[in-house]
């Protein structure tokens, strides 16, 4: 093989076709173009006269170059350029592909992929046996090494998980040897040594690595007011630009960004910060910071309570002892709660229409009848009010007979003192919390005691509503829940008059655990000691939030200190009062590139693939070709002879169709009779066929039943009604565009009133359940914004085998798909003596296939088949069996479930031969 | 006529082509001619006529009957009534019918035998209108007026020559009569100029009608052609054409100048007319160079 740079002949000698080019230049010079003959009466007076200059009936050169060009394309094309050959990978034995699969992974996993497969095409022509793993998903036991091509399927389903590599123990276990080709996502974690010493001890290690840069977002952090946000990338490459944007709830309701910022990294620089103004009420709304187009869960920085600025208000009973601040109820509250959340300081009639999170009531003993129903109505619907005890609500006969709506407890006469100069005993000490208290796990200082407080009355639901208490087990603070919120009350002062509780850092904590106040930094071990919290939402490797109903309960301090894994996977972790985000990349991660030692071997990520050039060197010479014949026209004056007929046939084509009918008549036309729509999918043959197949149906329809359809309808889902239409056929495409929010209410709203959509994949014949082609991925797309109910396959005994004709297999052009629809309800029982479970209720809002109906039906305007369905007359059978379907679909839709009443019973069953 | 032995279907054949283009011609020739006002033929002098030109004294040797009693009844004297002197004149019409005038420089433009055809029956119908005899070289027997001699002419217009280029034939012309030769003169220049001169020879007067299509005027061809006559007899190459245009259109210019000349020194009216003009121009240009006095 002869080899110029990356490109490689198969057949050189032809290369010597090229020394025969200039022989060809002086051939081509001196012929001249073909002569045109024009008939012409002027002719005898041109008699005589000879050309001018006599190289005029040379070819010009650059016409000549263009040929040369074109023969020389040929040649070469000929002479069979490859470029990039492939060389095999020397190597035998058992091989495992692993791959890290981690969050660093997900913004290149189809490139990854990619790689993988290549290898695994590589395994197979060498026969070699292969196992491929996941580094962040390690299998248990031994490896099992089968043929590439059984991984080959199962390439497409891998999907990478949002934590990184840990786990290393599975290599050590491993009794056999084996190579391994570490297809890493170039990320420096812990783990990495450990698994590439361990690798090494099974057999040599080949490490592809490469891809697109990786960039990682910290949590955002509250500084002086600001939202500060930092994001890190792995290789300090060019200046780059990166937009972040903070996602929330609006007001109306509906997820959107609202805070965009721009992160600007210098050149070489690995990180680059950016800080926010964000008023408080966007800033609490705000849930989650993305980088914008970049997917991986590091780029994806969930906000928790730390970001929340609670919004406080607190009141205070005595305002009569001016000048004593360290004496004032309210100056111990403002201290704790100042650097962490909004406090409020207004008249309480005002502060209830800012809708605080927090009420704080010091020593208030009564409050106006009116505010108190006011008060007590924003409890329940989720405030929290605190109040504190004093000399005030000591004296007032407040919840002394019967409890209060706003105190927990009912409350005895005067209070009590302890430990005073008037009084016998110590000051009492504050008993360990107990489990069920929201402080269980809190530390209690030596020093904190309190000498007086006012005594709850004993009453039935006392035990339950103490959450703290002294020593002696009298209760310290008490707490109710009224409807959504809660009312808690401190049986002491907020001042250090009654106790030194509010000089204690428990006192901070106490608050923090109520949520009242909330804490920049991320709570530590100790403090979340004791606590359980649930995920609400986690996060996928791709930065994609899910729904995290399925996972157990993670204890706090793990929450703190262990690495994130399966068990406990990124996302928003919650209890009772608070959340708390668990992010890959915590404040203080590092995004390091992975070294490597220099005896293992890297490659990169993307494999210069063999691409065979003949095909674009034959493409090129006939394109010169081409460009040589207009070329030759322009030389001999006929080029521009044709070109006006050519300008009025593409301004014919570039026409408008003619506007849109009118929607009120589109309405009534769609109205009139029955008529079936189709979804546009963007793709025309697709649309076409579906047009056509829809007509087929419709002609069958009218022809064997009392349906009468209409022509049918193309529904374009951003702009069409859709309530007109009993029946949506969706053919879903790979090309076609997620619809709108808009359209998707409409759609579910078109769901939900007794529409139905069949979902078409069109792909039975090279996908079965569980495959992904990449149809079936669309649809996953398309129907997750959609409220489709739990499927089932159409089971025997479903109303669809029977609404008009009876029917127990469902092909469209294929024959080997699955049909899912709306699964029966759990309860559905047998009746007596009938071969059908009573389901009377409903029509299946969605039916999902993938035999391509359409083109079983399509007919085209002189109602010819469009389509071959199978082969002679079974084919026949089942084109009718498509068409059957059709009519049970629309019959189904229709009358919903009369054929599921008993009327037809006996005769059903006599024909069933029952 | 075109005579050539031939077959009775080959005939038919022409005769067929003939007559569906005759009533065309002929409509268009009228139509053409309806465009122009007939204005006065006398000789302006007084002789056999039906206008009435000048009364004048009855001299001796008068015929009585001759006398306008009415006119006279109003004097003394006797008067006499003159007519004006009405003879009919005669036009001698030749129309190229060689293959050269078959052309047409574009698809939606009519061929130079063609415009010369409606001009030449158009003026012919105006004269035959105003009393005039007209003939051709090719009709036999003499001159003649109505609309007899006027379909006879449209007949023969029809004809077609084989030859590249046609030139005047030698005639025989009355004397004082009037000719008119429409062509493209673009053949054999001593031929036009033996038949001018001979013409003039006769006291023939008349006008000279030039047609030419706009792409012969204009000569718009690139690169290497083969021209080629009507009938492909004669042919010339060229490498490249435009290198041609400036010595092709300076011949022309030559050609023109030449007929004009020629025109002049024999007394005649000498225009150029283009197939995309108007021919209403031609014609009444034509009207009125064969109303001029001489």
């Amino acid at each position: 093989m002869f080899a110029l740079g990356p490109i490689v002949f198969t057949a050189p000698w032809l290369l010597l076709g090229l020394i025969s080019l200039p022989v060809l230049w002086i051939l081509l010079r001196v012929v001249p173009p073909a002569p045109i003959r024009r008939r012409f009466p002027g002719i005898a007076l041109l008699l005589g006269l000879s050309d001018e200059k006599a190289e005029t009936d040379k070819t010009p050169w650059w016409l000549l170059l263009l040929r040369m060009a074109a023969v020389a394309a040929a040649i070469i094309a000929f002479a069979g350029p490859v470029l990039n050959p492939q060389t095999a990978r020397p190597g035998s034995g058992p091989l495992v592909v692993l791959i890290d699969g981690s969050w660093a992974d997900a913004g290149d996993w189809s490139r990854r992929q990619d790689r993988v497969a290549s290898l695994l095409a590589e395994a197979l022509a060498a026969a070699r046996p292969v196992a491929v793993v996941m580094a962040s998903d390690p299998p248990s036991g031994q490896l099992n090494f089968v043929g590439a091509d059984q991984w080959q399927r199962r390439i497409a389903g891998l999907t990478p998980n949002p934590w990184s590599p840990s786990d290393t123990s599975w290599i050590r276990a491993q009794a056999q040897d084996f190579e391994t080709y570490w297809v890493s996502d170039g990320i420096s974690h812990p783990a990495r040594e450990d698994m590439l010493g361990a690798l090494q001890t099974k057999g040599p290690v080949t490490v592809f690595e490469g891809g697109s840069a990786v960039y990682a977002l910290r949590p955002a952090r509250f500084e002086d007011g600001l939202v500060v946000m930092k994001a890190l990338r792995a290789i300090g490459s060019d200046a780059t630009e990166l937009s972040v944007a903070g996602y929330g709830l609006d007001p109306v309701g509906i997820e959107r960004a609202l805070a965009e910022g721009v992160l600007e990294f210098e050149a070489g620089a690995r990180e680059a910060e950016m800080s926010l103004s964000l008023p408080p009420e966007l800033r609490n709304r705000i849930t989650r910071f993305q980088l914008t187009g970049i997917r991986s869960a590091a780029a994806v920085s969930l906000t928790d309570d730390s970001l929340k600025r609670r919004e406080v208000a607190l009141l205070t009973g005595r305002d009569d002892r001016e000048g004593l601040e360290l004496l004032s109820p309210g100056h111990y509250l403002r201290q704790a709660l100042e650097p962490t959340a909004e406090l409020l300081d207004a008249p309480l009639g005002d502060v209830l229409l800012a809708n605080p999170d927090v009420i704080i009531l010091a020593d208030v003993a009564r409050v106006g009848s009116n505010e108190a129903e006011a008060l007590l109505e924003w409890v329940e619907e989720g405030g929290l009010l605190v109040r504190f005890a004093g000399p005030r609500l000591a004296a007032s006969d407040v919840s002394r007979a019967e409890e209060d709506p706003l105190l927990p407890v009912r409350l005895r006469v005067g209070g009590r003192s302890v430990g005073g100069a008037m009084s016998w005993g110590e000051p009492k000490s504050l008993r360990k919390f107990e489990q069920a208290s929201p402080f269980f796990g809190l530390e209690i200082p030596e020093d904190v005691n309190v000498t007086s407080q006012v005594v709850a009355q004993p009453d039935p639901d006392l035990a339950s509503r103490v959450i703290a208490s002294l020593a002696d087990g009298t209760p310290l603070v008490t707490r109710k829940r009224a409807g959504q919120g809660q009312i808690v009350l401190f049986h002491v002062t907020a001042n250090a008059e009654w106790s030194s509780l509010p000089l204690s850092g428990l006192f901070v904590q106490m608050l923090e655990r109520l949520a009242i106040s909330t804490r920049p930094e991320r709570p530590d071990a100790k403090a979340l000691e004791g606590t359980t919290w649930v995920a609400a939402e986690t996060l996928d490797a791709f930065g994609g939030l899910e729904s995290a109903d399925t996972l157990a309960g993670v204890a706090g301090e793990a929450l703190a200190t262990d690495p994130i894994s399966g068990k406990m996977p990124p996302g928003v972790y919650e209890n009772d009062v608070r959340r708390l985000a668990l992010n890959v990349m915590e404040s203080d991660s590092s995004l390091e590139p992975a070294a490597w030692p220099a005896s293992v071997p890297v490659e990169g990520l993307l494999a210069p693939r063999e691409t065979r050039l003949k095909g674009a060197f034959l493409t090129a010479a006939m394109g010169l070709l081409l460009l040589d014949i207009i070329a030759a026209l322009f030389l001999s004056g006929r080029l521009f002879r044709g070109a006006g007929h050519v300008a009025g046939i593409a301004l014919i084509m570039l026409l408008p169709n003619g506007a849109r009918a009118a929607d009120e008549l589109h309405a009534i036309e769609a109205t009139r009779d029955v008529v079936i729509a189709h979804v546009i999918t963007g793709d025309p043959e697709v649309d076409r066929i579906a047009f056509a197949g829809l007509r087929g149906l419709g002609d069958t329809l009218f022809r064997r039943t009392s349906i009468e359809p209409r022509e049918p309808v193309s529904i374009d889902l951003e702009t069409d009604e859709l309530a007109f239409y009993p029946l949506l056929y969706w053919p879903i495409s790979a090309i076609q565009p997620l619809p709108s929010p808009d359209a998707y209410a409409r759609l579910n709203r078109y769901l939900r009133s007794g529409g139905m959509i069949v979902f078409d994949t069109r792909d039975a014949d090279i996908g079965g359940f569980g495959s992904t082609t990449p149809e079936s991925r669309k649809l996953q797309q398309l129907a997750a914004g959609l409220d489709i109910p739990a499927l089932e396959p159409l089971p025997d005994d479903h109303v669809l085998t029977r609404a008009f004709y009876l029917l127990q297999n469902y092909p469209g052009r294929y024959a080997a798909g699955d049909v899912w629809v709306e699964a029966a309800p759990p309860d559905a029982e047998r009746a007596e003596g009938m071969p059908f479970r009573n389901l009377n209720d409903g029509v299946t809002p969605v039916v999902i296939g993938s035999n391509d109906w359409a083109a079983a039906w399509a007919i085209d305007q002189s109602g010819n088949w469009m389509f071959p369905v199978g082969r002679g007359y079974g084919g026949e059978r089942q084109r009718e069996m498509a068409f059957r379907f059709g009519v049970n679909l629309m019959m189904h839709v229709l009358t919903g479930n009369y054929k599921s009443d008993q009327v037809h019973v006996p005769a059903l069953l006599d024909r069933l031969g029952n | 006529m075109n005579t050539n032995p031939q077959t009775a279907a080959h005939l038919r054949e022409r005769a067929e082509t003939a007559s569906a283009g005759f009533p065309a011609l002929l409509a268009a020739a009228d139509q053409l001619a309806a465009s122009v006002a007939l204005g006065e033929h006398g000789r302006r002098r007084s002789g056999l006529g039906d206008e009435f030109w000048q009364y004048r004294a009855a001299m001796p040797g008068d015929n009585r009957r001759r006398i306008d009693w009415r006119r006279s009844a109003r004097s003394d004297a006797h008067f006499v009534q003159e007519k004006e002197w009405q003879s009919a004149q005669t036009v001698c019409f030749w129309v190229d019918d060689a293959m050269s005038m078959s052309f047409s420089g574009d698809r939606n433009r009519v061929t130079k035998a063609h415009r010369a055809r409606v001009i030449a029956l158009a003026a012919a119908g105006l004269l035959v209108r105003a009393g005039e005899r007209i003939t051709m070289p090719a009709l036999p027997g003499p001159a003649k007026t109505g609309q007899a001699q006027l379909m006879r002419m449209a007949q023969s217009l029809l004809d077609e020559a084989e030859d590249d280029f046609g030139s005047p034939a030698q005639h025989h012309f009355p004397r004082g009569s009037r000719a008119v030769y429409v062509s493209d003169f673009l053949g054999d220049w001593q031929r036009i100029e033996t038949a001018l001169t001979q013409a003039a020879d006769h006291g023939v007067r008349g006008a000279l009608i030039q047609v030419l299509d706009p792409v012969e005027e204009a000569f718009p061809f690139d690169g290497r052609t083969i021209f080629e006559s009507m009938s492909g007899a004669l042919r010339h190459e060229t490498m490249k054409a435009s290198g041609l245009r400036d010595r092709y259109l300076r011949r022309l210019a030559d050609r023109k100048a030449d007929l004009a000349a020629l025109a002049r020194r024999a007394g005649w009216q000498y225009t150029t007319h283009h197939t995309d003009g108007a021919a209403s121009s031609a014609l009444l240009w034509l009207y009125t160079s064969l109303a001029a006095r001489h």
